[in-house]
């Protein structure tokens, strides 16, 4: 790819999704068009059940659009012929509830992608595990079962399994919201040294400290539309809705 | 609910509980609660002996006073003939063990095969899927005797050259057909009660739906399962004793035969006892392994209540 100002690695423009049929039908993404350049970090942010969890799952072809194109360099992966396994691979998204593997091993469950996916041998995909491992602190939990470990540790293996894959781009879903007070903090450490690194993030999250850290868009999701978006500054600081402002008043 | 002044009601009752000389000392209230349940053990250890005590009483009463005891007694426990017909009967249950292995190992193969058919989603399977639904309506609700009679009286009469007539065989199929239809729904089971969680995080991560379902989906459900489907294999290696209504010569159809001559029914008691002799450790194999598996990530909640008042 050329220099800076090429197209972003994920664009999504006029995305439609309902859930339910008939006089139930409800639009929990009404149009959204959003932009992730390359080591760029967008926040979404929005009361739950905003869509935030609906909109990255459409990004990681968990969910079936309605409308609209969701463009990874370009390429509209939503259309229904694409290889939806070849593009998750490229991304990463790691869930509110860690979702490991429970009858596996942390090493394992960081292993079982490469091996199974993309048929890496074992012990090239086990080193690559332990390096990941140790980078997130968990070298010395690589032999224990998931049940084992703290929730911090368990969304740290989470994270860790998700970055094995090297993936283009990190798709968060409100990481922190399950955990104690007292584990949030290990886990947003590891995400700042990750956007440090310059990966590239769509992130969904209520730790506002955290957003204001990290991103360079925050987007304010309501009503299934995007109500409000600019730097962490301008809608975190001074945001110009009411909507927001009620938003942020209630989170504090 | 307010405290005013004093320590709260519960407390007045005993010494605080404190250090002396460093080591803990129980207070009075610790002391009182363990007396308590001392004598509540010692209590129920009372009344679980006495009761057994009558019950096994009571019962030796009732047969040993029964007008027909001492002829029972001669028919069906006969120490001597019981040493007699054991190596019959006992090469009989080799029979039934051969016939329970066979049969379990093809029960459980061909049950989660139907199992995974049942739950796919590819078009192509349809057929299949709407015959394993089938199979499995058809197999649950005809009675294992009557499967046995068709398939060992029913398929020879056809006079295929190919179809192997020996009863122990058809017997052996017999069983499979019936089992394997339970063991496919407590499969089918298993694999409904893996979240829907695990499969996102799976296909999130690149893995196609069929990687998904051999390497998170099937361990999982297989777990899930594994007290289930091992009751129906103990069930199984009782039922293999069917097969003798067929003719093979099994513990049980050995047994018949030792009681032809004069009338003595100890033989039965023995082939009872060795079919228990063979579940008895099997049950306790099963728990103790899946004790020791842990059922990671599925029942820590529950294998750690504890014991509760
Ligand atoms: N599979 C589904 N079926 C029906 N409704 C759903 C489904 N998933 C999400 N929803 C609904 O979509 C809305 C947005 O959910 P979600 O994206 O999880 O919000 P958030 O993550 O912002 O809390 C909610 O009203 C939720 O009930
Ligand atoms: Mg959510």
């Amino acid at each position: 790819m050329s220099a800076g100002v090429s197209a972003p690695l994920l664009s999504l423009r006029g995305v439609r999704k309902t859930f339910g049929t008939g006089a139930e039908q409800r639009a929990v993404l009404d149009g959204i068009d959003l932009d992730v350049a390359e080591h760029r970090c967008v926040v979404l942010i929005g009361a739950s059940g905003s869509g935030k969890s609906t909109l990255l799952r459409v990004v990681d072809l968990l969910e079936d659009v309605d409308d609209g194109q969701v463009l990874l360099d370009g390429q509209d992966v939503a259309d229904p012929w694409v290889d939806a396994d070849a593009v998750r691979a490229r991304l990463a998204l790691v869930f509110q509830q860690y979702n490991l593997f429970p009858h596996l091993r942390v090493l394992d469950n960081l292993t079982l992608a490469p091996r199974v996916a993309h048929g890496r041998p074992r012990a090239e995909a086990e080193a690559e595990a332990r390096q990941m491992l140790e980078r997130v602190g968990l070298a010395h939990k690589a032999r224990a079962y998931p049940d084992q470990l703290s929730g911090g540790e368990q969304q740290r293996a989470a994270i860790a399994r998700a970055l094995v894959g090297r993936p283009e781009l990190l798709l968060l879903d409100e990481v922190t919201s399950a955990l104690d007070p007292a584990l949030v903090g290990e886990v947003l450490d590891l995400l700042l040294s990750l956007r440090s690194e310059g990966t590239t993030m769509l992130v969904a999250t209520h730790e506002m400290g955290f957003a204001r850290d990290v991103a360079d868009e925050v987007v304010f999701l309501h009503d299934g539309r995007i109500h409000e978006r600019g730097t962490p500054q301008q809608v975190l600081d001074d945001p110009q809705r009411e909507r927001t402002r009620e938003f942020l008043r209630r989170l504090r | 609910m307010s405290e005013q002044g004093g320590a709260p009601p519960g407390r007045q009752g005993g010494a605080p509980p404190g250090r002396q000389g460093g080591a803990w000392v129980p207070s009075e209230r610790a002391a009182a609660r363990t007396a308590f349940r001392r004598a509540q053990r010692r209590r129920a250890l009372l009344v679980a002996g006495v009761a057994t005590v009558v019950v096994l009483a009571a019962v030796v009463y009732v047969v040993t006073t029964a007008p027909g005891w001492e002829r029972a007694r001669e028919a069906f426990f006969s120490p001597g003939r019981a040493v007699e017909v054991l190596p019959e009967v006992a090469q009989g249950l080799w029979l039934n063990l051969r016939v329970w292995v066979v049969a379990s190992a093809v029960g459980l193969v061909v049950g989660l095969l139907l199992a995974v058919v049942r739950t796919s989603r590819i078009p192509a399977l349809f057929p299949l899927r709407m015959l394993a639904v089938a199979y499995v309506d058809v197999f649950r609700g005809v009675p294992l005797l009557l499967v046995l009679l068709l398939v060992g009286f029913g398929l020879p009469a056809l006079r295929l050259p190919w179809l192997p007539v020996s009863a122990a065989v058809l017997g052996g199929l017999a069983i499979v057909l019936t089992y394997t239809a339970f063991l496919a729904e407590i499969f089918r089971a298993g694999i409904e009660s893996v979240h829907p969680s695990q499969v996102a995080a799976a296909r999130s991560l690149g893995l196609s739906r069929g990687q998904a379902v051999r390497h998170v989906v099937l361990p999982q459900a297989v777990r899930h399962v594994a007290a289930p489907v091992a009751g129906m294999l103990v069930s199984l290696q009782k039922d293999s004793g069917l097969i003798s209504i067929l003719g093979a010569v099994d513990a049980i159809r050995a047994a018949q035969i030792a009681t032809t001559g004069d009338y003595n029914f100890t033989p039965y008691v023995v082939a009872g006892l060795l079919f228990v002799a063979i579940s008895v450790p099997l049950t306790r194999l099963v728990d103790a392994w899946s004790a020791r598996q842990g059922w990671r990530g599925q029942l820590s909640g529950v294998a750690g209540a504890g014991a509760l008042r």
